[in-house]
């Protein structure tokens, strides 16, 4: 709860007319983070807010929030399968719930429950596997089963007739779903209002490394001296880390999803599906979000496609079959980009002064507070924070990966 | 839609196939590398923006894997073609093997 809203509100005063200033860009700062979105911005916040690191510039090669953190379908969660994601996750959870209050701006967040829909015996058995590892990780999730899937969501079909039917769902009360640009404006506000610079229309064109050591960055409005560079783009991270020499276990594949018109408020749960590789949620402009999984092959193209519009359709009416006459409005594409074990990277690379936070695949957005608090710390510190310490890059040489099935768009 | 010129079944849609990731040579003697280079192998990935060479199996019909150049951010494929073993021992492979 933010109090200056309140405080607005019963007073009729504006908000502040400007969040986020213009400035040149300088010779030299002490951190440069290439990726002005929810995570660029709020390690920007954190560096400035605990460490005291206020010569920090953010590059958005566009505007801010205009990657991933504008075209997620805004769900936070922290139902994971692995305790190494529950914990993470939860974390972020966390930061997330006393946002409002930090930050001082409206993120809207709606805990309104999350329901993992089981469509056979197979996902029944993971979800009860989710279940236990959430709960000895304190996080409050269980399975249920028709009758209750039924009393919380009435329009859901959850009788035998579908082709796959509803066996049960893994039930997260605290699941729920945020207006995701107002976390990257509200950590853009509090992360300029400590010094932070922003620079959109600011796009990285090399980095300079001297004996595996970070010296700069080279933009198209010049060039940038600093020791320290965190790489936090979303879609682009393997080729702004080549351009530091280091390669990534990424690939990248664009992920679609679309909004139907506003409708009166029937849904007040969000609902996935696994092995129809659906999620939808209702807004409160009434639009029903939905997504899919990732798209057949990998691609940097954004571009919609009608197969995916077709299949998503398909299977949202035979989850809820009052639907049928309900129209597409938007439809669009945002870039993951995939690990091989469903797991992002974070932490130190071989190229010193040169930090990571990519392969955020489709669970960027769950993750942005905690993210940004743990590599503000990584850099700030000199150490790896233990709750980031499993999503090392060094991992995959160390054949330790962290198997995330839990992650969304994998069927399980 | 996309569509894939298979080497042996000629033009289909891309719903046919499926995509088996960027072109990697293996390495030519397999028992000479250690564990980091095998983890480089296996999980590192160029991941460009631009034209990749990359293999594709006809899943939904003749079942051959063959090689395609498609442009990463326009999805333009420019050719093509079947994987050939003379091919796969020239240059490129010798370098990956360092």
């Amino acid at each position: 709860m933010s109090m200056k809203l309140v405080r607005q509100a019963l007073r009729g005063e504006r908000p502040p007319p400007r969040m986020w200033r213009a400035h040149e860009l300088r010779e030299r700062y002490d951190a440069v983070i290439i990726g002005g979105g929810a995570h660029g911005l709020c390690c920007a916040y954190y560096l400035a807010e605990e460490h005291g690191i206020t010569d920090v510039a953010v590059l958005e090669k566009r505007y801010i929030g205009a990657g991933g953190s504008g075209r997620n379908t805004a769900i936070v969660r922290s139902n994971y399968l692995t305790p190494e994601g529950v914990r993470f996750y939860d974390a972020s959870l966390k930061l997330y719930e006393r946002m409002a209050g930090e930050l001082d701006i409206n993120v809207m967040l709606s805990q309104r429950g999350h329901l993992t829909l089981a469509h056979n015996d197979g996902s029944l058995r993971t979800m009860r596997r989710r279940a236990e590892v959430n709960r000895l990780q304190g996080v409050e999730s269980r399975v249920i089963f028709p009758e209750e899937i039924e009393r919380l969501c009435p329009h859901l079909d959850v009788s035998d007739h579908p082709r796959y039917p509803i066996l049960g769902a893994l039930y997260h009360p605290r699941g729920g779903i945020m207006r995701h640009d107002a976390v990257v404006w509200g950590y853009a506000h509090q992360a300029d209002a400590r010094g932070v610079h922003i620079h959109q229309l600011t796009e990285v064109t090399g980095i300079a490394v001297e004996g595996w050591r970070v010296t700069g960055v080279e933009t198209n409005r010049g060039n940038i001296k600093t020791g320290t560079v965190l790489n936090a783009t979303a879609g682009w991270c393997s080729t702004t880390a080549a351009m530091a020499g280091v390669k990534l276990p990424v690939t990248t594949s664009p992920l679609q999803a679309c909004v139907s018109e506003p409708l009166k408020p029937f849904l007040d749960v969000v609902i996935v599906s696994g092995s129809l590789h659906v999620y939808v949620s209702q807004s409160d402009r009434g639009e029903l979000v939905m997504g899919a999984s990732v798209d057949p092959f990998p691609s940097y193209s954004s571009r919609g496609s009608l197969s995916f519009a077709e299949s998503l359709a398909g299977h949202i009416v035979e989850l809820m079959p009052a639907l049928q006459h309900v129209r597409l409005m938007r439809q669009w594409a945002g870039l993951c980009d995939m690990t091989p074990d469903y797991s992002p990277i974070m932490g130190f690379t071989p190229v010193e002064g040169f930090y990571v936070d990519v392969g955020w695949g489709t669970y960027g957005f769950k993750a942005s507070p905690i993210s940004g608090k743990m590599l503000a710390e990584c850099i700030a510190t000199q150490r790896t924070p233990d709750l980031i310490a499993p999503f090392r890059l060094s991992r995959f040489s160390e054949f330790d990966l962290v198997g995330e099935k839990g992650a969304a768009s994998v069927a399980n | 839609m996309l569509i894939l010129n298979c080497p042996n079944c000629g033009e289909r849609n891309v719903s046919e196939f499926r995509n088996g990731g960027e072109y990697r040579p293996r390495p030519a003697c397999p028992r000479e590398k250690d564990d980091l280079q095998w983890a480089e192998y296996v999980y590192l990935r160029s991941n460009v923006s631009g034209v990749q060479k990359e293999w594709w199996y006809h899943r939904a019909g003749c079942g051959l894997w063959f090689l395609a150049e498609r442009h990463t951010k326009t999805n333009e494929i420019t050719a093509t073609y079947r994987w050939r073993p003379a091919a796969a021992s020239s240059e490129e492979e010798r370098k990956a093997d360092g």
